[in-house]
């Protein structure tokens, strides 16, 4: 009996091995996905081989033969597949980081107004949040367009000031004729920002060694923007517009951006900015009163006590959320095929019907996107990483 | 162990399931099976184009398209209102045909080789002839499309038009702003909001947005000439031998009636003709229907349910679009519409 209950060891079989269990368990998983991949792979090919419907990446380099409305690249029709998918992950990644910035603004900007003891401020930002977050993305997109194709055709456009014009066609903006100078106005601009960087750090290391308190804001801001400035001015300050004008149809020259981006980047900022919103207020008012009536006992500023105290332990809350909320804006700059902006979708979808090659279109745009998500949830651990309180 | 033997039951009876579900090979016209199994037709229709399909106010759909498919209906299973229609985008359309959502596509699509060869598909005999055309704001004062150098082009994402405009562009040196909306409806609001200066697209299509989606029409004007070649035709799985037969030889019933004059009134009358071809055609004598898997009274049932071909022009482009017919006319009349003998 005594042996049955505790058998030696060397009876055991391998079976009931926990180490051997565990690695078997995960074999097997591992060999049922594989088998379960190649089933799909096998079975899409099959099926397309039977239909005779044509497969490969051979399209990729014939020419497209249709336009696209904008571009960051040069594109033209006699220019091959891969490019205008080139010129739609720009399209998207243009449209995704610029909405990501102004997300974030606007999102910080209306959470901590929301926590605001100004009651208006307060009741403009709750409306703003519970207005655009309540209102699905896809009709944000769609109103917007809506409103900019209510506005006047180019040749009664608005002019807000000199060189500027609003129509349906979108925004035109005066914009610099560029001069040999200005690639070292952005040389300067660079050492600028990495010096304001390093004094920012020396200003830091010296609070944490001697406690006295430097601020970083006006000696920064003076670095950023005065060595570019210095440049400009001593390479004789060199400065021509070039004007919109309307010729023909539309107008030429200067800066445009198209009601299809503007329409788009505003419907996705602002939905995404109502939930950056909750997630701030969400991480200010998870740190607890009693810190902050402490920091004033100790006769702390507002401004003070929101940046060193308040904020720091604030964004281990906030920024593991908003990474999600990147990754659902850009994700959501797919909705431009419903009013025209040419984004990788877009270009996707109409190459996808040129071409009739359905499994390598979609294929294309999965593996896009996930490249972008993962890269974005890269950065955003990373910077979580940096951020994070460590525990002492 | 008693774990890891129902694990590994698991998976595999999780994998024979899976093969069990392996597509199932070809057998002998598997369409015309699933048709007949249903008792309905799937045909896939433009979501929206006057004078080729669109849905009136009570849901009924009307079109030189939807006539199409009526016509093969009611060959296949005798009635002609056993369709069910499914609007497709341009985008979605070849692969609802080819993963078989559809039983056929007729829907404005135009025959082309990368269509009929890479997409896997086969498309009958040519139901409209067409081509690229324009429509711009009369005050605009343009006449002709050399005019048209930096126009902002309304335009259908993936159509024909959209490489047609490009190549044109082109080739005249001028430039061009593609505007490319997928919806039917908010592509042509985008016109006529005037976000584009020219709406581009089938030139029959043209009319009917003129007439019934612009505040006033006069408003309007459709460049004279068409700027490619657009032979519109409907499409079926190439997989599928005996359902093209059936597609494509109820097309040619249709032109082969109005060039025998049979209409969808006469035609119980007609089949006591003395005309050998037509008598034959309506299943009177002989069997034709049998050699491509159908009853004797296919080509009867069609006629019957829509009218030889010039019926079904002008139920569909007569008052008030009033399209020409032009192109369009039996080969007997200088056309191009030329049905193969049914013999």
């Amino acid at each position: 009996m005594a042996e049955q209950a505790h058998p030696p060891k060397n009876n055991r079989s391998i079976l009931h091995s926990i180490a051997f269990r565990n690695i078997a368990y995960q074999l097997l998983l591992v060999a049922a996905l594989a088998f379960l991949g190649w089933y799909l792979y096998d079975n899409i090919n099959e099926n397309l081989d039977r239909q005779n419907i044509a497969t490969g990446w051979g399209f990729l380099n014939e020419p497209a033969g249709f336009d696209i409305s904008e571009s960051i690249i040069p594109f033209d029709s006699s220019q091959t597949f891969a490019r205008i998918f080139a010129a739609g992950v720009l399209n998207t990644l243009h449209v995704a980081f610029v909405g990501i910035f102004l997300a974030t603004l606007l999102g910080i900007t209306m959470g901590i107004a929301r926590v605001s003891r100004n009651w208006l401020v307060s009741k403009v930002a709750s409306a703003y949040v519970e207005i655009c977050r309540n209102v699905p993305v896809v009709l944000h997109v769609i109103f917007w367009s809506s409103i900019i194709r209510l506005l006047p055709h180019p040749r009664q456009a608005l002019e807000p000031f000199n060189g500027a014009f609003i129509s349906n066609r979108g925004l035109m903006l005066p914009f610099p004729v560029d001069n040999i100078l200005y690639p070292w106005v952005a040389f300067a601009l660079v050492l600028g920002i990495g010096g304001a960087l390093i004094f920012a750090r020396w200003a830091r290391f010296r609070r944490e060694h001697t406690g006295q308190y430097i601020s970083v804001f006006w000696p920064g801001t003076s670095i950023i923007v005065g060595l570019p400035l210095l440049v400009w001015v001593l390479g004789g300050a060199p400065l021509t517009w070039d004007y919109p004008a309307l010729k023909g149809f539309n107008y030429q020259g200067g800066i445009s951006l198209s009601p299809e981006y503007i329409a788009l980047l505003i419907g996705i900022t602002v939905y995404t900015g109502a939930f950056i919103a909750e997630i701030v207020r969400s991480g200010i008012e998870s740190i607890h009163r009693g810190q902050i009536e402490a920091s004033r006992a100790l006769g702390l500023r507002h401004g003070f006590i929101m940046r060193f105290i308040i904020i720091p332990q604030a964004l281990r809350v906030i920024v593991p959320p908003t990474a999600s909320q990147f990754l659902s804006l850009t994700k959501n700059s797919s909705l431009g095929v419903l009013i025209g902006y040419p984004d990788l979708v877009n270009i996707g979808n109409t190459s996808l019907n040129q071409t009739g090659q359905a499994v390598e279109a979609i294929a294309i745009m999965m593996l896009v996107y996930l490249t972008i998500s993962l890269t974005i949830s890269i950065f955003m651990n990373f910077y979580n990483k940096l951020v994070a309180i460590r525990e002492r | 162990m008693r774990k890891f033997l129902m694990a590994a039951a698991l998976v595999a009876f999780a994998s024979n399931t899976i093969i069990g579900a392996e597509p199932a090979h070809a057998a002998d016209g598997p369409t015309l099976t699933a048709v007949k199994k249903r008792g309905e037709l799937i045909c896939g229709v433009h979501q929206g184009r006057y004078g080729f399909a669109i849905a009136d106010k009570k849901g009924k759909w009307k079109g030189l398209d939807v006539d199409v498919c009526k016509a093969v209906a009611a060959a296949v299973l005798g009635d002609g209102n056993k369709v069910k229609y499914i609007p497709l985008g341009s985008v979605q359309r070849f692969p609802a045909l080819q993963s078989g959502q559809v039983d056929m596509l007729s829907r404005t699509t135009t025959i082309t080789l990368t269509r009929d060869s890479a997409l896997g598909l086969n498309f009958g005999p040519p139901t409209f002839y067409t081509g690229t055309g324009f429509m711009v704001r009369k005050k605009l004062g343009i006449t002709k499309v050399d005019q048209l150098g930096g126009a902002a082009i309304c335009v259908f994402p993936g159509s024909t038009t959209e490489k047609n405009i490009a190549a044109l562009f082109k080739s005249k040196g001028m430039k061009m702003t593609p505007v490319v909306i997928e919806n039917s409806k908010e592509l042509v609001s985008a016109y006529m909001a005037g976000r584009c200066d020219v709406l581009a697209m089938d030139q029959a299509g043209l009319p009917g947005h003129q007439q019934y989606d612009a505040k006033t029409p006069s408003d309007h004007v459709i460049l004279d000439g068409v700027y490619s070649k657009e032979p519109l035709a409907a499409g079926v799985r190439a997989d599928d031998d005996q359902w093209f037969d059936i597609t494509k030889w109820v097309v040619h019933a249709l032109f082969n009636a109005e060039e025998w004059g049979i209409t969808q009134a006469n035609v119980d009358k007609m089949k006591a003709s003395k005309d050998p071809n037509v008598t034959r055609l309506l299943g009177a004598t002989g069997n034709l229907g049998k050699k491509i898997g159908l009853g004797k009274s296919w080509a009867y049932d069609a006629i019957k349910a829509v009218g030889n071909y010039g019926e079904v022009y002008d139920r569909n482009w007569g008052p008030p679009l009033n399209l020409a017919r032009g192109v369009n006319e039996l080969w007997t009349k200088g056309g191009l519409m030329y049905g193969f003998p049914m013999k």
